[in-house]
């Protein structure tokens, strides 16, 4: 095995580009695991720890004016490498469901270490980060030696079980996400409080200058996805006025838990997870608009 | 390879280091420092909790290349030659400890949790403490040592 240590961005695409089966590996919290375990012997490790820009993030385009919630249509760029402990204490404003999502993920010293970037670059349909970049619409930036820079949207990044639209030249640098401009909520199931991997989990993201709300599924089908009819539902019939019609969040629920097409594997069956999916889908709506009326009340 | 970097402030060198394996193996194995345990090697016990770069990570984890040049603090370099961490303390007083092997994980996270916050409260503790299992204790003891070393430590100024 080979270790490579490359100590700038230019200098990890050369590396990725003359060694494509080179693992990259940030925090080590999927990559190690899987080396421990002996299920995994890459031929070389990556080891992205040394390249600095990868932990930074920024507002990026758009009109800014002062605050991140003010960036009229500007994107956060999350560096891959930020770990989510840092995403929870200074993305929470601009990325609430992404930051909601974070705090679920493993124990206190997981979420030092593991970033964004490495839960895309596994790909696990189980992985937290999934389901609130769905909602939101996120975008992965990737590149590569030869070919520069590639913008993949989330919902299409995803092709199967740990499987992804990633080439084996390329490089995570980054996802580019819209900051909420409205109510955003993750939902998970664990069979205990702390230190879970998901059984299932479900975002939400309100998106009310659009008319629109963004869902994501984690760990209820081959790969995180939208509810794509439950996301057409909601366009074509919810009154942004008025409270919740419970006929409207059933149905929207329904949409939802038929959107998910899970298996029965040792945390949850595949029946149990499609009535999660639901359950999480209407009350997640029913959080999020309940804060979007009050919001337009205050 | 070869991996150089500071434990509990003193350089080491471990010549050899397979590529694959972890800063645990190394600390453990080849820099004879057994203070931090090898339990699940999966992230899921917290044994392993050492200070990387001042940050408790597992250092199961942490592959043994990645800690060049780097900062690690164990659990052995907690206290001051014989006067031991007022969290090491807390958990001798308090009957923390039972079989010991879940401990010095456990001491290196409440360490980093009390020099962060200064009186936690129970939410925080069980939430600090949350990566780090314990199949002896029952963890009330635990926490009441942590809530102690807390207290002295704020009284301490």
């Amino acid at each position: 095995m080979d270790f490579l240590r490359p100590t700038t961005w230019e200098e990890a695409l050369a590396a990725k580009a003359d060694r494509p089966d080179a693992v990259p590996i940030q925090g080590g919290t999927d990559v190690m695991v899987e080396i421990n375990m002996d299920v995994r012997r890459p031929a070389a490790l990556l080891d992205l720890n040394q390249v600095a820009e990868l932990r930074e993030w920024a507002m990026v385009g758009g009109t800014v004016s002062g605050t991140v919630g003010g960036t009229a249509g500007g994107m956060c760029r999350v560096g891959a490498a930020v770990p989510y402990a840092r995403i929870i204490e200074e993305l929470a404003g601009p990325l609430p469901g992404l930051a909601q999502a974070a705090r679920t993920v493993g124990s206190p010293q997981i979420r030092n270490r593991g970033s964004v970037g490495g839960n895309l670059g596994a790909a696990s349909p189980a992985g937290d980060s999934h389901p609130p970049l769905l909602a939101a619409g996120a975008v992965v930036e990737a590149e590569s030696r030869e070919r520069g820079v590639r913008m993949i949207p989330a919902d299409e990044f995803y092709l199967g079980v740990k499987r992804s639209a990633l080439e084996p030249d390329e490089l995570i640098r980054a996802v580019h996400v819209r900051p909420a401009t409205g109510p955003q909520y993750f939902s998970k199931v664990g069979t205990r409080n702390a230190m879970v991997i998901a059984v299932c989990s479900f975002a939400i993201a309100l998106h009310p200058g659009e008319r629109r709300v963004g869902t994501g599924i984690g760990s209820a089908a081959p790969t995180p996805r939208r509810a794509l009819e439950a996301e057409e539902l909601l366009a074509r019939e919810l009154d942004w006025t008025a409270p919740l019609d419970p006929a409207l969040s059933r149905r929207f629920g329904e949409l939802c838990a038929a959107a998910a097409a899970p298996i029965d594997d040792v945390r949850g069956k595949a029946a149990y997870r499609v009535h999660a999916i639901g359950v999480m889908a209407r009350r997640t709506l029913a959080w999020a608009w309940n804060d979007h009326l009050g919001r337009r009340a205050a | 390879m070869r991996v150089t970097f500071t434990v509990n402030g003193r350089e080491e060198i471990a010549d050899d280091v397979w590529e694959g394996e972890s800063l645990l193996y190394v600390l453990r194995e080849r820099v004879g420092l057994p203070g931090s345990k090898n339990a699940c090697e999966q992230g899921e016990c917290g044994s392993c909790t050492v200070y990387l770069d001042g940050v408790p990570v597992c250092s199961c984890l942490v592959a043994a290349g990645q800690a060049e040049g780097r900062q690690v603090r164990t659990v052995e370099g907690l206290a001051e030659e014989d006067r031991l961490d007022p969290v090491q303390q807390a958990f001798v007083e308090c009957g923390a400890v039972q079989c010991g092997f879940c401990t010095p994980g456990l001491l290196v996270q409440a360490h980093d949790l009390i020099a962060r916050v200064e009186r936690p409260s129970d939410a925080e503790i069980r939430e600090a403490l949350a990566g780090n299992l314990c199949r002896c204790t029952g963890y009330e003891k635990i926490i009441e040592a942590v809530r102690l070393a807390a207290e002295r430590k704020a009284a301490a100024g």
